[in-house]
């Protein structure tokens, strides 16, 4: 036999060219079995799990949980085909991650309407971060498609995706490839009912992604759960150079010398993820690393005057705390550009090469100052 | 607009006028309208507004849009830095 021919008589051409993971594009339907699917809707291609609008309390702590990073990683919707309402074959389908949240958002948001919604296995990612890493992409909305079989449930072949999808998503290939045609939805899932009730037009202001003081809150607490854990081997260093160096016993000198440097450290945490996102339309400086520092500046004169009260501290102890607090603050205010809506790689990746020797040379330099004065004393 | 400006002079975004067929997709996705649709061709207005995302390169049919996209992060520049793969956030 010749191999040549076998290979070209077997060869299939796949969409994009590129290696399908296993299993994929087999038909599948999501489980029933998911806490926030209420009933079951009949299609063409077999009973697909329906959900409602309304969020029950046990979403809503788990919005809370995931806010506070718990159970980050866990809170995911099965990949697949949902209905809400009553949809039929001409109902508008929706496209999503399954992040848990964004799922809830976009039902929430589908009030009274009958759609079907096609969540993309995104690692339980949300939609923006998601087409970022391109899992929601192109490759993975093509096979959800085909392993939902869409094309039996409905007659239209039009998809609304979320703008933010975009990064991921090339419209023209899913064209190609699936024949569904693909229509940017707004940037912001709560512009969606507008834009459904204005036959799918988008205006000006729905396309462009801002910022607003309500988005930058809800950032915060996981920023400093994530910070903390960053700084608590910091702290631990800070107790043995304060017990090794005092002439009390070890704890009660670790206890007492180490607090003033684990108040920078924390002083620097509130300035970097706490104030920075807070106030960042009106913090001067475009570099996040000088926002974050000043901050750290604002922040660190009322704390540390009333730390101190009427204790005297050498100008060494006071000058050390404070290139202690701007290091972290820096840092940390730099951090949240990984959270925002408008800092680019390139940037970012400018302002981290100029930002981290200082941050560094402030950090040693402020716990060698710290060191020595404990030492002196 | 977004009031917000990030560093400016630093992203990669390159657009060939040349190449372009008009079909306004980069103006329609880009989430701080870099890029505007006059007559029958892009322009691009607002370039130090671009976040890289990539996703006019990626609906761009015609291939006229480049740019190094990715996700401005710490943690991934730092395991770029490092040479690591790794998850971003």
């Amino acid at each position: 036999m010749n191999n040549a021919a076998i290979s070209a008589k077997n060869i299939t051409l796949l969409p994009m060219a590129q290696k399908v993971p296993e299993g994929a594009g087999e038909f599948h339907l999501p489980s029933h079995r998911q806490p926030f699917v209420t009933g079951s809707h009949a299609t063409a291609v077999g009973n697909v799990p329906l959900v409602t609008a309304e969020l029950k309390l046990r979403d809503k702590l788990g919005h809370c949980l995931v806010r506070w990073n718990i159970g980050r990683d866990s809170f995911t919707v099965e990949a697949g085909l949902y209905a809400i309402g009553s949809p039929t074959d001409t109902s508008p389908v929706l496209v999503t991650a399954n992040y848990k949240m964004s799922f809830d958002l976009l039902r929430r948001a589908l009030n009274k309407r009958d759609t079907w919604i096609l969540v993309l296995d995104t690692k339980g990612v949300n939609v923006w971060c998601a087409a970022g890493k391109g899992t929601f992409g192109t490759e993975e909305l093509v096979d959800r498609i085909g392993a939902s079989r869409l094309h039996e449930v409905v007659s239209h072949r039009k998809l609304i995706l979320p703008q933010l999808g975009a990064t991921g998503v090339a419209a023209f290939e899913i064209q190609r490839y699936s024949g569904f045609s693909v229509v940017y939805g707004p940037v912001m899932v709560d512009d969606l009912p507008e834009f459904l009730d204005n036959s799918c037009q988008a205006t000006p202001s729905m396309r462009i992604k801002n910022f607003p003081l309500r988005e930058r809150l809800v950032l915060i607490p996981v920023d400093i759960v994530l910070a903390l854990r960053q700084v608590i081997p910091l702290t631990l260093i800070f107790f043995f150079i304060a017990g090794f160096t005092g002439d009390a016993p070890f704890l009660q000198s670790a206890l007492s010398s180490a607090l003033p440097p684990v108040i920078a450290l924390l002083t620097g945490v509130m300035a970097g993820s706490v104030l920075t996102p807070l106030l960042l339309p009106w913090i001067p400086g475009r570099a996040f690393s000088i926002k974050g520092g000043v901050c750290g500046l604002l922040l660190f004169f009322p704390v540390f005057s009333a730390f101190q009260g009427d204790a005297s501290h050498s100008a060494i102890e006071n000058i050390a705390w404070l290139l202690i607090t701007l290091a972290v603050s820096s840092w940390f205010g730099m951090a949240f550009t990984g959270a925002t809506t408008y800092t680019s790689l390139n940037g970012v990746r400018k302002e981290m090469l100029r930002a981290m020797p200082l941050q560094f040379l402030f950090m040693v330099t402020g716990i060698a100052l710290w060191a020595t004065a404990l030492w002196i004393s | 607009m977004s009031n917000f400006q990030y560093l400016t002079g630093v992203v990669t975004l390159e657009y060939d006028k040349k190449s372009c067929i008009g079909c306004g997709m980069c103006a329609l996705v880009c989430p701080h309208g870099v890029f505007t649709l006059e007559g029958k061709k892009a322009r691009l207005t607002e370039r130090d507004r671009c976040m890289e995302c990539g996703a006019c390169m990626k609906n761009c049919p015609a291939a006229a849009i480049t740019v190094t996209a990715g996700e401005g992060c710490v943690r991934g520049v730092i395991n770029e830095l490092l040479g690591i793969e790794g998850p971003c956030c």
